[in-house]
This record gives structure tokens, C-alpha cells and sequence, in this order.
């Protein structure tokens, strides 16, 4: 990973830039020789102590230098791997001949959220991983950074303050409620408003952004980010009703039969964390890590002395689970004070589905990586408060169905580890309130709402997108599946 | 739609910290079905969000009563306001209704703060037709709350102090351990109060076959099934108070686990609040003194 300072970065590019600029017009050669543009970044050592983002953003002459290492591809494979398929050759295309305000303007026709997807996506297993850059380097990781440059102008406009607030169709007369204020609910509620429906966006907790306020942390999402897109949309004219939970404060099916409601997306996301099932989960100090990152980013906990929401003084504490959720979650008890932060994943590094840049940031902060172990259960003292986890080690036996190689437990294996505190963060099931309380909505086995592609439900005028529907997915698809519901009901509508 | 006028309309000292509030929150008023609670936070920036049961509602003023003992911070900040100025938020109704139907007798038991969440389902059996008995108890004559509404409807109220003030001189268990092992024993028992209390209230039915009710309040998060600290064991399963409760079969609840993670940030509190949790430590002599009786 880098270690140059940004200000050493930003040297660097400018004179690449200008060694560009000379050599117009590049071959493909030339721009495959043009080094990959690191992200800039506050130093492990530093940035373990506060929680402010970690990655800063490019300089322009980085975004400039970056946007020309792409080879402008005619059949634009970095496309493909986009699940809301960001007209990415053309913006980085732009880019590269330093139109910011194009870019940013070829992006928003299919990605409403280009600041925190830019942050978020998993590029290297999406749009970065068809990139012919990084084939030609046999490397994916030298592929052209496009979320890196996707946030860049994206960053770019907002900073500005010009970022212009779409237009809005007359009137319609027709109502649509929106549940939910996640990413999915963000996008279509953008869409259908656009269209000149009324649009309300019911949210449970007393700020707007779903997972990206209370689960992503700000060091890698600035909730300054997320508000500035609630902001767009309140300017558009959408409503923002927070404190109400649908199903409790008024049933879904009421919205449309009582408060004239015409259409109604669900985005109520998946939110009932997975437990292990194994000895000691009711110990005092087990969390799971929607309680554990909800306590410290949507709460502040980490704002200690001002919050009043607590959360414990961990020393050692140990992470249960390989995703994103589980790095924010390890890095968090850094960044509140542990001293030793271990995370227990099932499989070897070739698996761990969180993105690489987080994998990357969290082993450059400490995070100590006990890969192919699984707890097996947690130790508690007699007061009842978590004193060691004893973990087994497993081993990659033969592929299974889905052709990964499982994990496969080695008998006698077990350890111990010292902790004080346990952060499960093994995926999450589909919340059961809206299910309980909306009879003829159909769900599939593991509590998911049954959906066809324009993401219509079994209930007329009722459609549903992202984690209630996909499961755990991330914010682009469920991004892509608002914008799918919004198209469906505008159509509805007409 | 316009739900977030939280302002509190009225406000009212019922003993020397339990309070009574009026909070404007039509859409939690026009749904509330007796057993339901809110989640409050008092700051919107930096506030906590607190669990509190819903005592009454006044649906055509758009207003729900809520009564809390000022114990921790919140709870603090809380009795701090005064008529006219908001909470930050209030959600709900949250949690399932409690399943109110017509058993013939039903005795219901509230302790200190517990009979506010006690007095609307007490209140629902009745009119449903069932015969009412309420007990409630309290350290002294000076903190029992709602006295003259229960006795308003109930066929019977029981009243128990710890000093003899008032009442019996008995904790709640003494009386329900004699209303359940007469002839003619209740259908139903529901038990509203402090862990140690509905514990205490398990064990003494549990031998006489008498089904009860509990409704647990632990600690919360968002209130919506998404965070899972308010989980609890209940016949061996995991459960969360939030969307599966508030109310269980009191037989099957895993009191001591709850009671222990109940605990989880009370070095914490207590340096938050600096006044002491007089109440906290009179449940558990209240526990001592059960333990002591049953042996």
C-alpha cells in the first residue's frame, strides 16, 4: 500500500500530468506505463486513533493522470460489472480530457449516490475486475481505479456547492411511500419524484440514510456525504417522515387503503442479526455488530463523554466474521480504544468477501487475522461477562457445491483467546415486521420478499428492493433495484 | 403526516421520582394497543434512546401518557423538562399487543414502576368481562402509583408495601401465593414489574399451574429487530424483546441471563448520573428477603 504523503502524491501526478500532456496523443502503450494513482490516506498509525475517513480523495492531477491509464476500450467490459451499468468509458473518458462537470453529469444518469458508491462498491469484483488494464497487467489490482475517480468528481461537484437539484415534472396528483431510507429507498424515491409523483420516506430511526448511518462507518463514509444526498432530495421536494416504523406506526397495507398512498417500495433492508448458536452468546460483552457500529456511529459512542448512549471500554476484543461489516466493526474497537482487535474468519484470505481495500486497511492498523478458525464458544466469568473465546482451526478440505474449497474443523485444534468482548457479524436474516403485519405479501423461505425483475411484489402497487429482497447485497445493487422500482411504478402511474 | 411534534402537554410528579408525562404523538396514540411501548431519546444529536411503556393514550388530543422513574441519564433529562418543550423522538407503537382475551379470572401484579404497563392490559381483560384482581406493591405508601384508577374497574386491588405503610406489609408474591392456591385459583396471571419481581412471581405460580404472563424491558437499541442487544432466552430459544415481546410466557424466560445483561452498562450509568439508584439496590434486599422466605 502507499505511504507517500498526499502532497508527495499530488507532486508526482502533476508532473506526469504535464509529461501527458506533451506526449499527446497517447498510444496504448504509453497509458498501459502510466504508474496506478494510490489513494491518498491518513497513516495507519494515525488514523487508528480517530475516526475521521481514511482514504482523502485525489488530487486533480491524480484523477487526470488515473482517468488516462484508461484504454477507452470499444466494447467498455469495465461496464458489464457494474450492476447499474454507470456509463463508466465515458466519464473516465471525460475525465481524462479534464471535463469534471461531464463526468459527473454521464454518471448521475445512472447512479444517484456516485459519493459514497465511489466510497463503497466493491470495484475490484465489479466494474475493476473486467478492466483490460488489469489484464494486460495480469494484476488486477492496476486496473484503472474508476471508483476512485468515481468519487473524485463526485466529491469534486459537492464541494463546490453547484451540484444543481434535478428537475421535478408538474405535478402528478399521485402519492408514493417509501420505507425505509437506505440506498435503495434514496434512489427510487429520487426517481419517482423526478417524475413528478408526491414522495414520503418513512424512516424508524431519527436519521436518514439506513446503512449508511448507522452500519458504514464515517471513517469510511462521511455521514456529512449521506446527508448532503437527504438534503437533494428534500429540495426536490420529497418528505421526510423519521421516527416510524411501518408495520408498528401504521401498517403498510393502511398507507395505501387509508392515508392515500397510490404506491409504496419497500426498502426496509435485512435487519435481524445472525447469532453463531453456540455456548456463551448471552454473556454480557457479546454484540452483534449491528448493535456494536449502530451504538458508535449512529449514536456517537464514540464521542465519549457527550453521548450518552454507552458502549464498552473493550481492551480485547474479538470480531466474528470476514465481510465489510466485520472490518468496520474491528476497526471501530480500534479507533474506541482496544489494544487488540482479533478477527476470526472461517476461511483463507482467498475468500473473505469484504473489499480488498478494507482487508488492506484493517491488517495496516492491527487488526490480527485468525484465518481458517471459527469460535467455538465464548468463555464468561461468574458475574457473566465475556472473559476468552476458544476457537477451533479449520482446514480447506474439497470444493463443495458452489465450488469453494470448506472449511473443514481439525479435531483437538481448539485455543483460547483472552477477550473481553465479542462482536458477531456473520451476515443477517430479513426482519419479520413488515412480514407479520402485511397478510397476501408473499416471502420466500428465508423471510425475503418475493419479487419479479421490475420488482413488483405478490400485493398490486407494492414493490421491494435490495437486502429485503437480495439479502445481504451492498449499496449499488440495492441502488440499482430502487431505480427498477421507480421505473415500475412511474410506469404504474401514468 | 406531519409525526414529529413530540411536545409534552402535560406533566406531573407522582412520587419522589416516578413522573408522569403527556407526549404529543398521534400516530403512536390512534395504533396503541394495551402491552406496547416507545422508544424516546430526549437529544436528537447526542441522546439515547430509551424504551418506556405506554401507560394511556388520548387519541383525540393525539397524545400518549407516559410514566418512568428517573433512574439513569435519560431518564434524568427527561424529568428535567417541562410542559411545552419536545423530545427529540418518540417510535412506536412497538412490540406485540398483549393478547387479551377472556379467561374468567386474571390477576395482575405490578411493582414500582410496572404497574403503569400493568394498569392498560389490567384494564383490557376487564373489559373483555374477566374477573380482575390486582396486586401491586411498592417500598412505601408515598410510591404507589395509579391506586385510584386500578381500583376504579378492578374487582379486587391488593396493595403491598415493604414498611407497611399501606397495604399488606408483604412483597406481591405473599398474596399471589395465596390467590393461587385457593379452590377457585386465577386463569391467568400477568406480572409487570422489576426482573427480580416477575422472577419471583414465576417460581411462586409455577407449582400451582397457573399460567403467566410477563412483559420484559431490556435494553434497547433501535426497537426494530436490528440490533438484537435486547435478546433474551426463552425455552432455550433466542428472542428479541423488541419484535417478539415485549410479553412472554413467564414460565419459560431465562430471568438470571436477562438480569445479568441488564447489568451490561451500569458502571457506565452510574458514572453518568451521579445521584445513586436507590431503587436498584431496594429489589435487590427485595430478592435477599424472597430467597430467605423460600428456604
Amino acid at each position: 500500500m502507499n505511504t507517500l504523503a498526499p502532497e508527495e502524491l499530488k507532486a508526482q501526478a502533476d508532473s506526469l500530468w504535464a509529461d501527458i500532456q506533451a506526449r499527446q496523443p497517447l498510444k496504448p502503450a504509453d497509458r498501459a506505463k502510466i504508474p496506478v494513482q494510490p489513494m491518498p490516506s491518513q497513516p495507519a498509525d494515525v488514523r487508528r486513533h480517530n475516526i475521521q475517513e481514511v482514504a482523502l480523495g485525489y488530487s486533480e492531477s491524480q484523477a487526470l493522470v488515473e482517468a488516462n491509464r484508461c484504454l477507452q476500450c470499444a466494447n467498455s467490459p469495465c461496464e458489464g460489472g457494474c450492476p447499474v451499468k454507470l456509463p463508466i468509458r465515458q466519464f473516465v473518458g471525460a475525465i481524462a480530457k479534464g471535463d469534471f462537470d461531464g463526468a459527473i453529469g454521464l454518471i448521475k444518469t445512472s447512479s444517484l449516490l456516485p459519493a459514497v458508491c465511489g466510497r463503497v462498491c466493491p470495484q475490484e469484483s465489479q466494474c475493476q475486475k473486467f478492466c483490460t488494464m488489469g489484464k494486460l497487467h495480469k494484476d488486477i489490482s492496476k486496473s484503472v481505479s474508476i471508483g476512485n475517480l468515481e468519487r473524485y468528481v463526485a466529491d469534486r461537484e459537492r464541494l463546490s456547492g453547484k451540484a444543481a437539484v434535478p428537475n421535478v415534472a408538474a405535478p402528478t396528483g399521485k402519492r408514493v411511500a417509501v420505507i425505509g431510507s437506505g440506498p435503495g429507498s434514496l434512489a427510487c424515491a429520487a426517481d419517482v419524484r423526478r417524475a413528478g409523483h408526491e414522495v414520503t420516506i418513512f424512516e424508524a430511526f431519527h436519521k436518514f440514510g439506513g446503512v449508511m448511518v448507522y452500519g458504514i462507518p464515517e471513517f469510511r463514509l462521511p455521514k456529512s456525504i449521506v446527508a448532503a444526498e437527504v438534503e437533494m432530495l428534500r429540495r426536490m421536494g420529497v418528505e421526510l417522515i423519521p421516527n416510524f416504523l411501518v408495520g408498528r406506526s401504521c401498517s403498510l397495507l393502511d398507507l395505501l387503503e387509508k392515508e392515500g398512498y397510490d404506491a409504496i417500495y419497500i426498502g426496509t433492508g435485512a435487519g435481524l442479526p445472525h447469532f453463531m448458536g453456540i455456548e456463551g452468546e448471552q454473556l454480557v460483552g457479546v454484540f452483534s455488530a449491528n448493535e456494536y457500529l449502530t451504538r458508535a456511529n449512529l449514536m456517537r459512542a464514540y464521542e465519549r463523554g457527550k453521548a450518552a448512549t454507552p458502549i464498552p471500554e473493550s481492551k480485547n476484543v474479538a470480531v466474528l466474521g470476514g465481510g465489510n461489516v466485520a472490518m468496520d466493526a474491528a476497526r471501530t474497537a480500534l479507533r474506541l480504544g482496544a489494544e487488540n482487535v482479533h478477527l476470526i474468519y472461517r476461511r483463507s484470505m482467498q475468500e473473505i468477501p469484504a473489499r480488498a481495500e478494507e482487508v488492506a486497511h484493517a491488517q495496516e492498523e492491527g487488526i490480527q487475522f485468525h484465518l481458517l478458525r471459527n469460535a467455538k464458544r465464548i468463555l464468561g466469568d461468574e458475574k457473566g461477562l465475556v472473559s476468552g473465546i476458544e476457537c477451533l482451526c479449520y482446514e480447506l478440505g474439497e470444493p463443495d457445491a458452489s465450488g469453494r474449497r470448506s472449511p473443514v474443523a481439525v479435531p483437538g485444534s481448539e485455543y483460547v483467546l483472552d477477550v473481553d468482548t465479542v462482536i458477531v457479524a456473520i451476515g443477517s436474516g430479513s426482519n419479520p415486521l413488515i412480514r407479520q403485519t402485511t397478510p397476501g405479501l408473499e416471502f420466500d423461505a428465508k423471510g425475503r420478499i418475493v419479487c419479479d425483475d421490475k420488482c413488483r411484489t405478490s400485493l398490486p402497487r407494492v414493490f421491494a428492493g435490495g437486502d429485503i429482497v437480495l439479502g445481504s447485497a451492498t449499496v449499488i445493487k440495492a441502488m440499482g433495484q430502487g431505480r427498477v422500482a421507480a421505473a415500475a411504478i412511474n410506469e404504474l402511474l401514468k | 403526516m406531519n409525526n414529529t411534534d413530540y411536545t409534552i402537554l402535560d406533566k406531573a410528579q407522582l412520587s419522589e421520582n416516578v413522573y408522569r408525562m403527556q407526549v404529543h404523538a398521534p400516530f403512536v396514540a390512534k395504533r396503541r394497543q394495551p402491552g406496547q411501548f416507545v422508544l424516546i431519546s430526549v437529544d436528537g444529536e447526542f441522546g439515547e434512546r430509551i424504551p418506556l411503556t405506554i401507560a394511556d393514550v388520548d387519541v383525540e388530543r393525539g397524545a400518549i401518557t407516559l410514566i418512568f422513574q428517573k433512574v439513569g441519564y435519560t431518564t434524568g433529562q427527561l424529568a428535567a423538562l417541562s410542559v411545552g418543550d419536545r423530545l427529540a423522538a418518540v417510535l412506536g407503537p412497538l412490540g406485540k399487543p398483549t393478547h387479551i382475551e377472556k379467561v374468567g379470572t386474571v390477576v395482575c401484579v405490578g411493582g414500582g414502576i410496572g404497574v403503569a404497563p400493568m394498569h392498560p392490559i389490567a384494564k383490557a381483560f376487564k373489559e373483555l368481562g374477566n374477573k380482575v384482581i390486582c396486586i401491586i406493591g411498592a417500598r412505601s405508601k408515598e410510591l404507589i402509583i395509579l391506586e385510584k384508577e386500578l381500583r376504579s374497574f378492578a374487582d379486587e386491588l391488593i396493595i403491598c408495601t415493604d414498611d407497611g405503610s399501606a397495604g399488606l406489609k408483604a412483597l406481591v408474591t405473599q398474596p399471589l401465593k395465596e390467590l393461587c392456591e385457593r379452590e377457585d385459583k386465577p386463569d391467568l396471571a400477568v406480572a409487570i414489574g422489576p426482573p427480580i419481581m416477575m422472577k419471583f412471581c414465576v417460581e411462586t405460580v409455577r407449582p400451582t399451574g397457573v399460567p403467566i404472563q410477563v412483559s420484559l424491558n431490556t435494553i434497547m437499541l433501535d426497537g426494530t429487530g436490528m440490533c438484537g442487544g435486547c435478546r433474551v432466552q426463552v425455552g432455550g430459544e433466542t428472542k428479541f424483546v423488541c419484535v417478539d415481546g415485549p410479553e412472554f410466557d413467564g414460565l419459560k424466560v431465562d430471568f438470571d441471563g436477562m438480569m445479568k445483561r441488564l447489568q451490561t452498562y451500569r458502571a457506565q450509568e452510574r458514572r453518568m448520573v451521579e445521584c445513586h439508584n436507590e431503587h436498584g439496590c431496594n429489589m435487590l434486599k427485595q430478592a435477599a428477603a424472597v430467597e430467605a422466605m423460600q428456604k
